[in-house]
């Protein structure tokens, strides 16, 4: 066993981060700045309708236009018209209707791919979009879920004869617990439709390279290697000819964890057309067809005894598929199946969830995918219990979540939490929030009959992180595994490669990454280079998304540097003539134990390997290790956030006066980089319940389609956070880290909605639809009064 | 086709240009001024905002024909050769970019509104940078960045 360093110690230091200097400078390679010799533009015509028999397609008007090189439709592109793949059928009789890049006859949603034009630059493109002659026989549109599956609605897949993509259940029991309940409280929440609305647009470059039969594939995308994969089976091409680059990707959230329709066009045009192909979205198309988020119809029943012992929980969910199957379309409800429990113990737990066709945008994965609609129903309903027996919400919690004795606990759900201590994250919680006196005042301002009411929203979370042992994802039908790569190379000058095969949008990976290594190799963070996002160079990986890359991708890295360390180990003592364990290694230098003089730097071990003059018998020329590592179990980040709400009940309008959050995440390596973790997912979640929401009109065209329409929030519209953190290492990783990408926008929705429902429970509210703007609260407020709203 | 002539980050550019030009899509497709991005179409998101002739822009508000004769820094000339301008330094010290696809913009409009006003409140910050959108950082650290690059700048945030 290798020795962890203490003295290199990088581990857990506030590093700043070595992307920054080229961030801050402008010297950045986004995919749309790759300007290849001779590149054609691609231009798209979209849908402009939901629903639609296309009756008439002539693309011949496109090719007289100026610097029009070609134009496509279904017909004339023929096979290379590739399906978008998805891989995650989570049921045996799932429905999977066809997903052609470019639509064969009929448009399914606004923003269908109809037909494309290329032309040598990408002005000339978008002009000659309107050359194309087309005509759309419109058809009805399906837009809500439950008419959706109700009988004689419109089908948006005829041939598939439903609109029902699949049906799933897990656990049992609910009935016999509620049986016995003393109080059951049943709740409806709608967990609206989200847009990810990374800031940085889509943006593809293909281009055959003229050296052997390489296609390489610049994308912005979360998912490099998964995307070579399934772009070498739809494609066709074989995938030791792709090479896939993400280059700077600004933003993700999810919505670059895909394989999107243009990334298939654009690599068979440029394949077709034998030069480079580019296309990049504008703001408008990013918002009609790039993957939406949530979108359930949750149907929620806790059963608890008179004194707020939680009996059993029935969760029946509607989950919007929209009008396709993307890559983890029907599974991304799934990933919150386990969730809903949180960090509660029942007896019982029934899940069902209807997966819906509509002819909407398809949605999938978005910053939690799946937890925070999970995390959004328990945290609300345990609020409305309390209410219902007239018990503090936090004592309610307290009384019925599992003590940090109780670890390892096993829950209903089935998954097996490792630690926690909820207690503690709680106590820190409570007292940097001074809960005790945001009540008195919530007290003081009911009382006098102030207009503007103070309310306390809570949210106890945990959620499953670190996708995922391969074994699991097997079992639940995913069709890849769950397991990370690294490759440590030390180089002749002593300089280290970390090769990851995790892909970094935003996250700091380049430091972070170089942190661990750094602990262990003791080499300076500065002399190590975290290379990633290339098939080329970095060819194993599984990507970033899920709170995966340091949970998984960070277990990779320790262990190939370990293993490096034991090769260094073995040449080191033939150099100083010694038995490999009679040999420490610190601060990246082998020293003989009792003999301090007899030493030898890493550094020239490597160089000894390079040389290869004088290695010991049956030792191989130089240092590099790899790992690849799958995890043994999810790791359970878990937290308590606090938001203190101010809810003008004359106006409806809602501050978020002050929001504290005790996130333990476990280790953490770069506590500077987990804090701004923290932050970015905290604006994503209260957006979600304050500002947010897309929304379609009954002809099923999104009204939500620019940044002018859909409300990402500004500077003005969110406070300074503040953030504290409790440690409990997870006993499952073995760097006792959890992941933190997703805390954030898991925890905070529902302490907004509790502390919104909580500020105006005096008027008889117990609900409020999200996201909660002031006309929703006015008129809730107004219902409630039982006026006209 | 118009003539257009433009200083960008210190050096003169002469060029013919479609009047419908943005002035964002000659600076990143016309002279590769390509730090400069493009993060929507309605003029929302500031990713794409310059400083034209001193006061911060979204460049796809303007056409070029309209920097005829100005002088524009992009964030590609805002250091002076290996010093960093305090703002870049101070949002490198305080974390304050993620993805940094908002940060040209997002600089450069601090450094607008540190012009302005040398001593910004909380409340200042957060309303100087109003018209610039980041996904990554709920702000919370861009404020803190505008603040401390205030302090760098000999102003200091109150």
């Amino acid at each position: 066993m290798t020795e962890v360093l203490d003295t290199a110690n990088a581990i857990g230091r506030p590093i700043k981060r070595k992307e920054d200097a080229r961030l801050l400078h402008g010297q950045t390679n986004w995919t749309d700045n790759i300007q290849l010799p001779g590149t054609v533009h691609m231009a798209i015509l979209r849908s402009p309708v939901a629903h639609a028999n296309i009756t008439k397609l002539d693309i011949s008007g496109a090719l007289k236009r100026p610097n029009v090189v070609a134009a496509f439709g279904a017909e004339e592109l023929g096979d290379l018209n590739g399906s978008v793949p998805c891989v995650w059928p989570v049921t045996d009789d799932i429905v999977m209707p066809d997903f052609p890049a470019l639509a064969k006859g009929k448009v399914h949603h606004m923003g269908d791919c109809v037909a494309v034009v290329l032309a040598t630059d990408a002005t000339s493109a978008v002009d000659a979009l309107e050359a194309i002659d087309v005509e759309y026989d419109v058809l009805p549109a399906v837009i809500d879920m439950e008419k959706a599956i109700a009988p004689g609605s419109t089908i948006v897949h005829e041939d598939k004869g439903t609109n029902t993509c699949y049906v799933y259940n897990l656990g049992g029991g609910y009935d016999e617990v509620a049986a016995k309940a003393d109080v059951i409280v049943k709740r409806r929440f709608i967990n609206q439709r989200l847009i990810p609305a990374f800031m940085e647009p889509r943006s593809v470059v293909a281009a055959p390279m003229g050296m052997s039969d390489e296609i390489t594939v610049w994308s912005s995308t979360q998912i490099p290697h998964i995307l070579r994969v399934l772009l070498a089976l739809v494609t066709g091409v074989p995938e030791n000819n792709l090479r896939i680059i993400a280059p700077d990707v600004g933003g993700g959230f999810g919505g670059k964890l895909q394989i999107y329709r243009e990334e298939i066009l654009v690599t068979q045009l440029a394949r077709k057309l034998g030069k480079p192909v580019k296309w990049t979205e504008t703001r408008s198309e990013d918002m009609v067809a790039s993957h939406h988020g949530r979108d359930q119809i949750q149907d929620i029943e806790l059963a608890a005894t008179k004194d707020g012992k939680m009996l059993g929980l029935k969760v029946t969910l509607l989950a919007d598929m929209g009008a396709y199957l993307q890559i983890i379309t029907p599974g991304t409800p799934l990933l919150g199946m386990f969730m809903y429990p949180g960090i509660y113990k029942m007896d019982a737990y029934d899940f069902t969830c209807t997966g819906v066709f509509t002819n909407k945008t398809p949605t999938d994965a978005y910053r939690g995918a799946g937890r925070p609609e999970a995390t959004y129903a328990i945290e609300r309903i345990v609020d409305e219990l309390a209410n219902e027996l007239g018990m503090e919400p936090m004592e309610l919690r307290r009384k019925n979540w599992i003590t940090h004795e109780e670890f390892p606990y096993t829950t209903v759900a089935g998954l097996t939490y490792d630690t926690g201590n909820y207690e503690a994250a709680t106590a820190k919680a409570l007292e940097m929030f001074d809960y005790d006196g945001l009540r008195a005042e919530q007290k003081q301002r009911r009382e006098s009959g102030d207009p503007v009411q103070l309310g306390i929203g809570i949210s106890t979370f945990t959620e499953m992180c670190g996708l995922a042992p391969s074994r699991t994802l097997g079992a639940l039908k995913y069709v890849a595994g769950g397991w990370e790569h690294c490759t440590v190379r030390l180089l002749p000058t002593g300089k280290v490669e970390v090769i990851t095969g995790t892909s970094p949008h935003g996250q700091g990976h380049e430091t972070a990454w170089s942190q661990i290594a750094s602990s262990i190799l003791g080499v300076p963070v500065e002399d190590i280079e975290v290379i990633h996002g290339d098939t080329g160079r970095a060819p194993y990986g599984m990507d970033t998304y899920g709170s995966r890359s340091l949970a998984v991708g960070g277990q990779a890295i320790k262990a190939a540097s370990e293993r490096l360390v034991d090769k260094a180990r073995v040449i080191a003592a033939h150099q100083l003539e010694c038995s490999p364990s009679d040999l420490e290694f610190v601060e990246g230098v082998f020293s003989v134990k009792g003999d301090a003089e007899k030493s030898q730097p890493l550094g020239a071990v490597a160089f000894e390997a390079f040389t290869a003059h004088n290695l010991p018998d049956g030792v191989e020329p130089t240092l590099s290790a790899e790992a690849t590592i799958d995890p043994q179990d999810f790791s359970y980040p878990h937290g308590t956030h606090l938001a203190a709400m101010e809810v003008d009940t004359e106006t409806g309008k809602v501050t978020l006066r002050k929001y504290v959050c005790v996130d333990d995440i476990g280790i953490q390596v770069n506590p500077m980089i987990v804090e701004g973790q923290v932050h970015g997912g905290l604006a994503q979640g209260i957006a979600q319940a304050m500002y947010e929401g897309a929304s379609y009109d009954e002809d099923g065209l999104l009204q939500t389609a620019s940044l002018a329409d859909y409300l990402i929030p500004s500077s003005m519209d969110l406070p300074s956070f503040i953030t504290g953190s409790t440690v409990t290492p997870s006993t499952t990783h073995p760097l006792g880290t959890k992941g933190v990408g997703e805390a954030g926008a898991i925890a905070s929705t529902p302490a907004i909605i509790n502390g919104i429902v909580d500020a105006l429970r005096p008027l008889g509210v117990n609900e409020m639809a999200m996201p909660a703007s002031p006309m929703t609260v006015w008129k809730t407020i107004q219902a409630a009064k039982g006026g006209a709203a | 086709m118009q003539h257009i002539s433009v200083t960008v980050d210190g050096m003169e550019y002469n060029a013919e240009v479609e009047p419908r030009t943005l002035l964002v899509h000659w600076l990143r497709n016309g002279i590769g001024k390509v730090g400069t991005v493009v993060g929507c179409d309605t003029s929302n998101c500031g990713a794409c905002t310059v400083l034209l002739d001193g006061r911060s822009v979204k460049s796809c508000s303007v056409l070029a024909v309209q920097a005829n004769g100005s002088e524009v820094t992009t964030i590609q000339g805002l250091a002076d050769g290996n010093e960093w301008h305090p703002v870049q330094t101070a949002f490198k010290e305080c974390h304050g970019l993620q993805c940094g696809y908002c940060t040209p913009g997002m600089v450069l409009a601090a450094v607008d509104l540190l012009g302005e006003n040398p001593n910004p409140s909380e409340a200042e910050i957060r309303e100087g940078l109003e018209g610039n959108l980041c996904r990554c950082t709920g702000y919370h650290n861009i404020v803190k960045s505008v603040a401390y690059a205030a302090e760098l700048m000999g102003g200091g945030s109150k």
